[in-house]
């Protein structure tokens, strides 16, 4: 599979002139049109292709908004409302942001999911996956960040909340909350500078970007059976099969996207970012947006001191851990299965992960008292026993189900 | 499409978790929805009601609450209360601007200037208010949203419910009343079941009979006058509301009509290729067979 021929063949003197010097076309025809993908893709493979349009729509966006938008405490808010009011289809681009982190999020979490499903962490793809885990994290700094801009009740409160976050870090901690912030409190300066930054990383996702997909490139697509591609009779390429697949699952995908830009803008929002932020008044609740929820319950659950470290560092560890424990991932989970469908026990606790994950989310937006004190506890072990205990040991004791021998005798079979 | 269909649900299902963001604190009553005509996908404002409600904010809640970030000759502007040109020039001209390049540092409004604020800054807002400080109306129907239990606040995404704010300040209108048994009032403070932690500084604005709207018809009701301004705030909040649901409507009709078309050319383009993946009991199977 690492040597994909590409029947590209110049036609014409211009053509063959610059492919000799530099082989763009070829390039490009190798891998954007005859690159060989397994013909058995599902649904849930289109959201990496939905992913990257859902990157070009906020760049894009996003750059049209940065031409109207003032990065300053005392008119950010105003500029916001004039983006929406005054500015030609600024209320439909600043909308299509807006909406367009949450459904990126979702698109995003559905992408992972797909890959914790069907193993497509395991060998030869561990940086694919290594790289695919640092976008998820820088994604989730930028729509931190990008939701700071408006300078809402929320954008600053969560802002002064989240950043507090790394004063836990022992020694730097303080240092540390003074850079972020650019100060003592969050003010002009960390608006400004989560600006910039929130203008910069996008690119550097981009540029992660590429080497995900050059990552997916060497190996080739991890498929529903996890079955390595054997020969060519069980791929089809990209183009036109998987443009075309793809093309129709971004339409749909911009179905209920464009519902809520059109129909509910701001119901994925919180009201009080409505509200211009005031340092003097805090907000009842100080709630994240919806796709930090998990792992903002992760960072509460731990109210307890452990040995030294205190409950708030201990919360911090915790969060990052489970970030950083995906890195880890490949190696925690031994089974030479890929696909989750060929592992029966794996699929139950897999599922428990997926609701696990929901009651997390779920758990981030309520307030940290009564029994969700101990429900946000219960998840949070379990989030991690999944990874520590359960995928480690299930590797050992679990009998798989016999497998396809190939793509396409398992798709030739009387499975339908 | 079984798999399709899987994604689908998924999709649905994730964003119902978005939720409880939008909730309020729970206690006290819940807040009665009203049906206004701006909800839903074809919804569009009532310029009569708008009109209304312009008038009650005029004559009662103006001489406390700005509204900076609207200009005169948005009041005459498509999607809006449409009051005629010649009409939002007699009004703006009516009001005071300050302008240091005018003799003597006022002028009269033009319908480019925006409401002039009723107090210079918050300060001198509180030192009149008593301590309180009245907020600005400009965006306040999305400051506000409404509290609902669970699994209420899961069909809002599906309803695409955005009128909370209306919902929750009409609720407030009409609120009022004497405190329950046990609760002290401070001078200057009032009971109302729907502000959260019910003592709210604000004296009851609104009471029958108030305001006198021309014409025949419309009942001259606290209730009438809190709906009408709602519907005016709604309005003032998110004044390009029936220009965004229309265009809307444009987009996800072409969107499912080109979602049809490229389904079948998918299909067509995939009808010789066989692709569907065997569950493990076919692979047993056909390893038996």
């Amino acid at each position: 599979m690492s040597s994909h021929e590409s029947n590209y063949s110049p036609t014409g003197p211009v053509e063959r002139w610059v492919d000799e010097r530099l082989p763009l076309v070829r390039f490009a025809k190798e891998h954007l049109m005859d690159f060989p993908t397994p013909k058995n893709l599902n649904y849930w493979w289109t959201f990496g292709a939905i992913l990257a349009i859902m990157l070009v729509v906020q760049i894009v966006t996003g750059i049209v908004l940065a031409m109207h938008y003032t990065p300053h405490i005392d008119l950010a808010f105003d500029s916001v409302e004039h983006i929406r009011r005054d500015v030609n289809g600024g209320r439909i681009i600043q909308a299509t942001h807006a909406v367009g982190a949450s459904m990126f999020f979702v698109a995003l979490y559905i992408h992972i999911f797909r890959g914790l499903y069907f193993g497509s962490y395991k060998a030869p793809r561990e940086i694919l996956w290594m790289l695919g885990v640092i976008i998820f994290i820088l994604v989730m700094a930028i729509a931190f960040m990008g939701y700071v801009l408006p300078w809402g009740q929320m954008s600053f409160w969560g802002a002064t909340v989240i950043t507090n976050i790394f004063s836990a870090v022992p020694v730097a901690g303080e240092p540390l909350l003074q850079l972020l912030r650019g100060g003592f409190a969050v003010d002009n300066p960390t608006l400004n500078r989560f600006f910039s930054l929130h203008y910069l990383l996008p690119f550097v996702v981009a540029a992660v970007v590429v080497l995900h997909i050059w990552a997916l490139h060497v190996p080739g697509n991890n498929n529903p059976i996890g079955v390595d591609v054997k020969s060519s009779r069980d791929t089809v390429p990209f183009h036109p099969y998987y443009t075309m697949k793809d093309l129709f699952a971004i339409v749909v995908f911009f179905i209920p996207f464009a519902w809520f830009v059109f129909f509910a803008p701001d119901i994925l929002g919180h009201p009080d970012n409505y509200i211009q932020a005031n340092a003097q008044i805090t907000p009842a609740h100080i709630v994240p947006e919806w796709y930090l929820l998990p792992f903002y319950t992760i960072l509460r659950a731990i109210d307890f001191n452990v040995l030294f470290i205190d409950s708030r560092l201990g919360g911090v560890i915790a969060m990052a851990g489970s970030l950083v424990i995906l890195f880890f991932l490949p190696w925690l989970d031994r089974s030479r299965v890929r696909s989750g469908t060929f592992r029966p026990m794996f699929k139950i606790f897999y599922w428990l992960f997926v609701v696990n994950f929901l009651v997390l989310t779920y758990l981030g937006a309520q307030p940290a008292e009564g029994i969700y004190v101990l429900l946000a506890k219960i998840s949070t072990a379990y989030y991690f026993a999944y990874f520590l205990i359960i995928l480690p040991l299930l590797s050992r004791i679990e009998t798989p189900r016999p497998l396809p021998a190939s793509i396409s005798e398992s798709v030739l079979g009387k499975a339908h | 499409m079984f798999k399709f269909k899987t994604i689908l649900a998924a999709l649905v299902g994730a964003m119902a978790l978005v939720a409880p963001a939008t909730a309020a604190e729970p206690g006290g009553p819940l807040v009665p929805k009203q049906s206004w005509t701006f909800a839903g996908p074809f919804g569009t404002y009532d310029e009569n009601q708008l009109q209304r409600g312009f008038q009650v904010y005029r004559e009662v809640c103006a001489s406390c609450h700005g509204m900076r970030l609207i200009a005169f000759r948005n009041l005459s502007e498509p999607g809006g209360p449409r009051f005629s040109e010649a009409q939002v020039r007699a009004l703006a001209a009516e009001y005071q601007i300050v302008d240091p390049a005018a003799e003597g540092g006022v002028r009269p409004g033009v319908p480019a200037d925006r409401f002039p604020t009723p107090f210079a800054n918050e300060q001198e807002a509180r030192d009149a208010n008593g301590g309180a400080y009245p907020p600005d109306f400009s965006v306040i129907a999305k400051a506000r949203g409404i509290y609902e239990p669970f699994p209420n606040w899961a069909f809002n995404y599906f309803t695409g419910y955005s009128e909370g704010g209306p919902d929750y300040i009409h609720a407030l209108l009409m609120g009022y009343r004497e405190p329950p048994e046990g609760i002290e009032l401070q001078p200057g403070q009032y009971y109302n079941d729907y502000f959260p932690g019910h003592l709210i500084s604000m004296a009851p604005p609104l009471q029958d009979g108030l305001v006198t709207y021309e014409g025949e018809g419309v009942p001259e009701t606290l209730d009438q006058y809190a709906t009408d301004l709602s519907a005016f705030l709604m309005w003032t909040a998110e004044p390009h509301l029936v220009a965004r649901k229309e265009a809307g409507f444009r987009v996800i009709t072409f969107l499912i009509l080109f979602a049809g078309l490229l389904y079948f050319v998918k299909n067509k383009l995939w009808a010789n290729v066989k692709h569907r993946n065997p569950s493990p009991d076919d692979v047993e199977r056909d390893a038996r067979a």
